[in-house]
């Protein structure tokens, strides 16, 4: 177990510890929904193991850094916003899998692009972005985003 | 309303359960028709599961605390009157506050639309609320690194409040042009 993992275990914990001291039927309720997120939750970590363990395990680097490494030019940026914008992965398990394709020969700029416009933006649920807030900020929001998600990829791929 | 979020939920779970299988499925064959494999899925799969059972619990336990002790009431309350920087800041730190999925704020923003907030610090709050969550960087963090979750955090922030001051004023100038054609026809 590394630092970080360390330290934010201990933060959950004495947050744990505070809010018991503080309310018994709160800190019950929050441990409630912490549980329930986290079954909700457990089908996609799976998934996402299945998923690591084959691209690690079956897909050769060669081809993932043809599709998303430091040489794939516009196709890895185009290809990464896509990709990211129409799946719907929990931003929690999404960052296990870029550490993964970065691990297999993906650039770092493909793979800010696709956890940037994964958390950014919603296909699936602009439909109801557009409900509650009307098609003009829904819809600018998305398409902006996408525009900044890859800026942000090409200005992390600068600089690291 | 309520009860058919929840049957969409129900629907979610289900899927995610189905795809997970069909992973598996796919996997499992894949490994049999090439046993050579096997040692190298298996070290990586049972490598990330690890890491993730390390970290995922706690994170969900800082979920939890924050739904209860920071409710959708006083987000909204403490939205509607500020402006300003201390508006943007305000939208950045409430939005980055990890009290759920973002179909949750889609609502919340559509209220603080209705209060009078800012168009501004509406876009800034659901975009912080979309990609700036305090325990998804931790996670960034943890297996991205320093470097990589600073940067990106960073230039995020960046560019979504310029994001929400464009978008503001694109909307307002509409705004504008329609109430003075809308005047001109008057008179």
């Amino acid at each position: 177990m590394d630092l970080t993992t360390l330290f934010i275990n201990i933060f959950a914990l004495s947050c744990l510890f505070i809010s018991y001291i503080k309310d018994k039927q709160k800190t019950t309720q929050a441990v409630r929904i912490a549980v329930k997120t986290f079954i909700k939750i457990l089908p996609t970590i799976l998934l996402i193991v299945v998923l690591v363990g084959l691209l690690l395990g079956f897909v050769p680097n060669s081809i993932i850094s043809k599709y998303m490494g430091s040489h794939s030019g516009i196709v890895g940026i185009v290809g990464s916003a896509v990709l990211g914008a129409i799946l719907y992965i929990p931003s929690i398990v999404a960052f296990p899998l870029a550490a993964s394709f970065i691990e297999a020969g993906a650039s770092i700029t493909a793979v800010a692009i696709f956890i940037t416009t994964l958390t950014m933006i919603g296909f699936v649920t602009l439909p109801l972005e557009i409900k509650e807030l009307g098609k003009k900020i829904a819809l600018l929001r998305n398409a902006i985003s996408i525009l900044l998600a890859i800026l942000i990829g090409v200005l992390m791929g600068a600089i690291l | 309303m309520k009860q058919n979020l929840k049957m969409k939920q129900r629907k979610t779970t289900i899927k995610s359960w189905l795809f997970f299988s069909v992973g598996l499925a796919f996997t499992i064959i894949l490994i049999i028709i090439f046993p050579d494999r096997k040692a190298k899925v298996e070290t990586f799969s049972l490598q990330i599961l690890i890491e993730m059972l390390y970290i995922l619990p706690a994170v969900m336990l800082l979920i939890g605390f924050f739904a209860v002790w920071v409710p959708k009431e006083l987000v909204i309350k403490l939205m509607g009157k500020t402006s300003g920087i201390k508006g943007i800041g305000l939208s950045l730190f409430l939005g980055a506050l990890p009290t759920g999925p973002l179909y949750i704020a889609f609502p919340m923003a559509a209220a603080l639309i209705q209060k009078g907030a800012r168009v501004s610090n509406i876009v800034i709050f659901l975009s912080a609320w979309a990609c700036i969550k305090i325990p998804q960087e931790m996670v960034e963090l943890q297996f991205l690194g320093i470097k990589f979750m600073a940067l990106r955090l960073g230039l995020t922030i960046v560019f979504v409040v310029l994001m929400g001051v464009f978008i503001e004023f694109f909307i307002d100038y509409g705004k504008r042009k329609k109430e003075k054609r809308e005047n001109l026809s008057k008179s």
